[in-house]
C-alpha cells in the first residue's frame, strides 16, 4: 500500500519538486471519496481545495437556466480538478458532480497559496505546473469550438 | 526506292518534300502538325505541306504571341505555339462510357475507342520529351490508360530541330532539346540559304525508314551534317529565358511558405492557361451526365485545371482556396513534387506558359527569384 | 452484357451492384449492404481501402470500405449524406443498382500491429474506415498485445455503430472508450474531445501502433498527443481525404504533396504526412 507522499511524487503534477516541498504537500493533502451523483463543489462557492482523481468520473457543468445542468467536460482517473484555488476570486466557475464514485487526492489550495506567497520559488513551481494544465485544458476547449465533425468545419464525409 | 538504315542521315529537297506527306498517307497515316489559324501557328489536320505555315514566324514574350511573316519561305521557321501534341494523345473531351436504364436496374456500355493512326509532323525536341513524361503519367505508372495506349502506340512522331529559339524558350536548361534525340521516328533539320533548301532527315525507327522509302532521298554528305548541326548549335545558343534546376525539387519543398507565392498570386488570375497550353499537365475531370429523360447516362473525361477553385473540394470546402495555394501547387508540382512522381521534371522548357500568361507570369523569373532570395547577400539583409 | 475483359483492362468503368440493404445510422450517416450483380467473387479488400461508388446519372464519389475483409459479400460502406452524390445514394432502395469501381488505395498495416499494442483513434465518420480493422483485431484478438479504441463524437445521438461498440466492449478483451464533445440528455459517459482519452489510455508507447481517422484537425492533433505520450511518429497512421474522381492516380485532383491519395494513400504512416499536416492549403 503506497504511502500519499509516494502517489503524490508519482504523478506528472508533481513530477520534478524538491523533497522538502513534496513534504509540504504531502501535509496538505489527505485522501476523500466521493459518491455518484453528489458535488464536490458547486459554481460560486470558495475554492479552497483542488484533486488528484484517483478513480472515478467527475462532470464539470454549468446551468443553463431552461436545460438545467450541461456538462462542459468530464475529469477522469489521473487529472486534476480545479484550478480557481490559486488565482483570484477563488470561487469556483463551475459544479463538479460525481459522476461515478470517485476515490481522490484532496489538496489544501488555500494553505499551498499562502505558503507560495511565502516562497516564491515553490509559488512559482505551482503557477508553473497549474498553467500547464491550464493550458492543455485550453487547447482540448478549442478543439471542442471548432466542432470539428461538422463537415462545414472540416469534418470528413467518409 | 531504298530504305535507309536506321540512324543514317539523308537529304531531301524542298521540292521532294510533299512525297513524305503521300508516303504518309500510302501508310495510312493521318498527318497532323501545324498551320496557321487564327493568327497563330496551331496543330491540326495537314492534307499537304502546302497547308504548313510556310514563311511565317513567332514572335514571343511574356504574355505575348504574334505571327509574323519570314522574309524567306521556310517550313518550320517558328517555335511552339498554344496547342501541343497531347490534345490528340490525350483528347480534351473523351466518352468513357455510356449507361442506359433497364428494367433491372442499367446496364452500361463501355466505349470502343477510335484510334485513328496519326503522324504527327513538326513535334520539338521539347515536345518529345513532353510525351516521354506523359508516357509516364499514363502508361508506366501504377495504372495504365488503355485509350492512350492504343493512340500512342499507333503515332508516328516526325521531329523537327528547332532552327532558332522562341522567345520565351528554355530546352537547353532543362536538358530537353533544342536536338531531338531520341523518341522520333524521323528527325528534321531545314537548311535554308538564299541557294539552297532542304531537310536533313535523321532516321530513328524501321518506320522511319520505311516512310522514308518513298520519298526521294540520298545520303547526306559530312558538309551537310555538319551545317544541320550548326543550325542546332545556333539555335542553343540563343535561347530566350534560363532557369537554374540544380536543387530545384528541394529549393521548392523548403520555400512553400515564402512570400513570393503571395506575390506572384497577386498577379495571377487563376485562368488556367498556363496548365492548357502546357505540354505535360494532365489533370482531367469526370463527368456524369444524364439525358433530360433520366434514361440514358454517360461518363465523360475532360481536361481540368488545378487553378479552378473547386479543383480540390471535398465536402464543406476547397482545401487550395486561395490563389495563392493554387498558384503554389502547379509550379511545385511541376517542377519539385514531379520528380518524386515520375523521376523527371515536369517541364520541358517549351515556354508556352510564359507566352500564353496574360499578365506575363514567368516561371523562370518565379524560381530565380526565390533562389535569389535564399543567396548570402540577400539572407543578410 | 460481358464487362468483365474491359473492367479488367479499363479501371474508369464500374461493376454493377445491388442494394440489398440500406440501414439509416445516425442523423446524416448511412449504411449500404451491396450484392454483386455479375457471379463471382467481389475482389478481396484490405481494412483501409475504398471503392468508387456511382449512382447512375448522378455521380460518383470514393467510400471506404467498412465490412468485414473476411466476410466479403455483401459489400458494406458507410457514409455521410452532405453532397449531392451522398445524398441521392441515401434515396436508393432495395433493389436498386449502383456502380462501384475498386478497390483502391493503400491499407491500415494490421500486420505491423502483430505482437504489439494497438490504438485505434477514431472520430466521428473516422469509425468507419476502422471498424474493419476492429473486425479484423477482434477475429485474431490473440496476435495483438493492449487493444484501445478511442473514438470521439459530437454529440451522443452521432455516435456511430453504437452497438457494436457495446458488442467488442462486452466480449473482447479490449478498452473502448466513447466521449462526445458536447453532451446532451442523460449522457453519463465522457464529456471532452477525443484527444484527452490519450493520456488515459494503458499502452505501452514504446510497443504500439495507433490508426488515427477522423477530420484532419482531430488526426493532427490526436498523432501530436500520440507523440508526446512516446509513441513513434512512423507507428502512427493516418487517412488521408481529398476530391478524387479517377482514383486511379490520373486525374490529378487527391494530390497531396507528391502522393497520389488513391494510390500513396489514403493511409499514410503520419512520418511521411507529419510536415504536410502543419501546412495550410497542401
Amino acid at each position: 500500500m503506497q504511502t500519499l507522499e509516494a502517489i503524490l511524487a508519482e504523478h506528472p503534477f508533481f513530477n520534478g519538486l524538491e523533497p522538502r516541498y513534496m513534504q509540504i504537500i504531502t501535509g496538505c493533502a489527505s485522501n476523500v471519496r466521493f459518491d455518484a451523483g453528489s458535488y464536490i463543489f458547486r459554481e460560486g462557492e470558495e475554492a479552497t481545495q483542488f484533486y488528484i482523481l484517483r478513480q472515478g468520473k467527475v462532470a464539470l457543468e454549468t446551468m443553463a437556466a431552461q436545460h438545467g445542468p450541461i456538462t462542459i467536460e468530464t475529469i477522469e482517473s489521473g487529472e486534476v480538478l480545479g484550478w480557481s484555488w490559486l488565482f483570484a476570486p477563488y470561487r469556483w466557475h463551475f459544479s463538479a458532480r460525481v459522476v461515478q464514485q470517485t476515490r481522490a487526492i484532496a489538496l489544501d489550495g488555500k494553505c499551498l497559496r499562502a505558503k507560495g506567497e511565502a516562497d516564491h520559488d515553490l509559488g512559482y513551481e505551482l503557477v508553473k505546473r497549474v498553467s500547464h494544465i491550464m493550458l492543455e485544458r485550453l487547447q482540448a476547449t478549442r478543439l471542442q469550438l471548432l466542432d470539428m465533425y461538422d463537415v462545414r468545419a472540416g469534418g470528413r464525409s467518409r | 526506292m531504298q530504305q535507309p538504315p536506321v540512324n543514317d542521315r539523308v537529304v531531301v529537297t524542298r521540292d521532294d518534300f510533299q512525297q513524305l506527306f503521300v508516303s504518309l498517307d500510302r501508310h495510312g497515316f493521318q498527318v497532323v502538325g501545324p498551320t496557321v489559324r487564327e493568327s497563330a501557328i496551331v496543330y491540326d489536320r495537314l492534307s499537304s505541306v502546302d497547308d504548313l505555315p510556310v514563311g511565317y514566324t513567332d514572335e514571343q514574350e511574356g504574355g505575348s504571341y504574334r505571327l509574323k511573316k519570314r522574309a524567306d519561305k521556310a517550313l518550320f521557321g517558328y517555335a511552339v505555339g498554344p496547342h501541343s501534341w497531347k490534345k490528340f494523345l490525350h483528347p480534351p473531351m473523351l466518352r468513357l462510357w455510356s449507361a442506359n436504364r433497364t428494367e433491372q436496374g442499367f446496364q452500361i456500355t463501355p466505349e470502343q475507342p477510335e484510334t485513328p493512326k496519326l503522324a504527327f509532323i513538326g513535334v520539338r525536341s521539347c515536345e518529345l520529351h513532353a510525351i516521354a513524361i506523359q508516357d509516364a503519367v499514363f502508361m508506366h505508372a501504377s495504372y495504365q490508360d488503355p485509350g492512350y495506349q492504343a493512340r500512342r502506340e499507333q503515332v508516328c512522331l516526325i521531329a523537327v530541330n528547332c532552327g532558332q529559339a522562341g522567345g520565351t524558350c528554355f530546352c537547353v536548361s532543362m536538358q530537353t532539346g533544342p536536338k531531338a534525340t531520341a523518341g522520333f521516328d524521323l528527325a528534321l533539320t531545314e537548311v535554308l540559304d538564299a541557294k539552297r533548301h532542304f531537310f536533313i532527315i535523321e532516321v530513328g525507327t524501321a518506320l522511319g525508314a520505311d516512310i522514308l522509302s518513298d520519298v526521294a532521298h540520298r545520303t547526306a554528305s559530312e558538309e551537310e551534317i555538319q551545317i544541320s548541326e550548326r543550325i542546332v548549335a545556333d539555335t542553343a545558343a540563343h535561347m530566350g529565358r534560363s532557369m537554374n534546376t540544380i536543387g530545384i525539387k528541394e529549393l521548392l519543398s523548403r520555400n512553400l511558405d515564402h512570400p513570393r507565392w503571395q506575390e506572384v498570386a497577386s498577379r495571377c488570375l487563376t485562368c488556367g492557361n498556363c496548365t492548357m497550353v502546357c505540354p505535360t499537365c494532365f489533370c482531367t475531370t469526370v463527368e456524369d451526365t444524364t439525358d433530360l429523360t433520366g434514361e440514358r447516362a454517360e461518363r465523360w473525361r475532360r481536361w481540368d485545371s488545378c487553378f479552378t477553385m473547386d479543383f480540390s473540394y471535398i465536402s464543406g470546402g476547397s482545401i487550395r482556396s486561395s490563389s495563392t495555394s493554387r498558384y503554389r501547387q502547379w509550379m511545385t508540382h511541376k517542377l519539385s513534387s514531379w520528380i518524386d512522381q515520375f523521376g523527371t521534371s515536369g517541364c520541358v522548357g517549351c515556354g508556352r506558359c510564359i507566352t500564353w500568361c496574360p499578365v506575363g507570369i514567368d516561371i523562370t523569373e518565379e524560381v530565380f527569384a526565390i533562389r535569389e532570395s535564399e543567396s548570402p547577400a540577400n539572407k543578410e539583409r | 452484357m460481358n464487362q468483365t475483359t474491359s473492367t479488367l483492362s479499363d479501371p474508369m468503368v464500374p461493376k454493377l451492384y445491388r442494394v440489398q440493404r440500406l440501414r439509416h445510422e445516425i442523423p446524416d450517416t448511412f449504411t449500404l449492404e451491396l450484392a454483386p450483380e455479375e457471379v463471382g467473387d467481389i475482389p478481396p479488400f484490405a481494412t483501409g481501402q475504398f471503392n468508387m461508388l456511382y449512382v447512375f446519372g448522378v455521380g460518383e464519389i470514393p467510400i471506404s470500405i467498412s465490412g468485414d475483409p473476411a466476410m466479403r459479400n455483401p459489400l458494406v460502406h458507410t457514409t455521410r449524406a452532405v453532397g449531392t452524390v451522398s445524398k441521392a445514394m441515401r434515396e436508393l432502395q432495395v433493389g436498386d443498382v449502383i456502380g462501384v469501381r475498386g478497390p483502391f488505395g493503400t491499407h491500415w498495416p494490421i500486420e505491423q500491429a502483430v505482437g504489439k499494442d494497438v490504438v485505434i483513434v477514431a472520430g466521428g465518420i473516422g469509425l468507419a474506415p476502422l471498424r474493419s480493422v476492429m473486425y479484423r483485431i477482434t477475429a485474431q484478438r490473440e496476435q495483438y498485445g493492449k487493444v484501445v479504441l478511442l473514438y470521439g463524437a459530437r454529440t451522443p445521438s452521432d455516435i456511430l455503430y453504437r452497438r457494436e461498440l457495446a458488442h467488442w466492449r462486452a466480449h473482447f478483451d479490449l478498452d473502448v472508450h466513447v466521449t462526445v464533445d458536447r453532451a446532451t440528455g442523460t449522457w453519463r459517459g465522457s464529456v471532452g474531445v477525443v484527444t484527452r482519452l490519450i493520456s488515459r489510455s494503458p499502452f505501452d508507447p514504446l510497443n504500439t501502433v495507433a490508426f488515427v481517422c477522423g477530420p484532419e484537425i482531430m488526426m493532427r492533433f490526436t498523432a501530436a498527443e500520440l507523440e508526446k505520450r512516446g509513441v513513434a511518429a512512423e507507428h502512427i497512421y493516418v487517412s488521408m481525404e481529398r476530391n478524387m474522381k479517377c482514383a486511379v492516380g490520373m486525374c490529378g485532383h487527391c494530390q497531396y504533396g507528391p502522393h497520389f491519395v488513391c494510390k500513396d494513400g489514403p493511409v499514410f504512416q503520419y512520418s511521411h504526412v507529419q510536415q504536410m499536416l502543419l501546412k495550410a492549403e497542401i
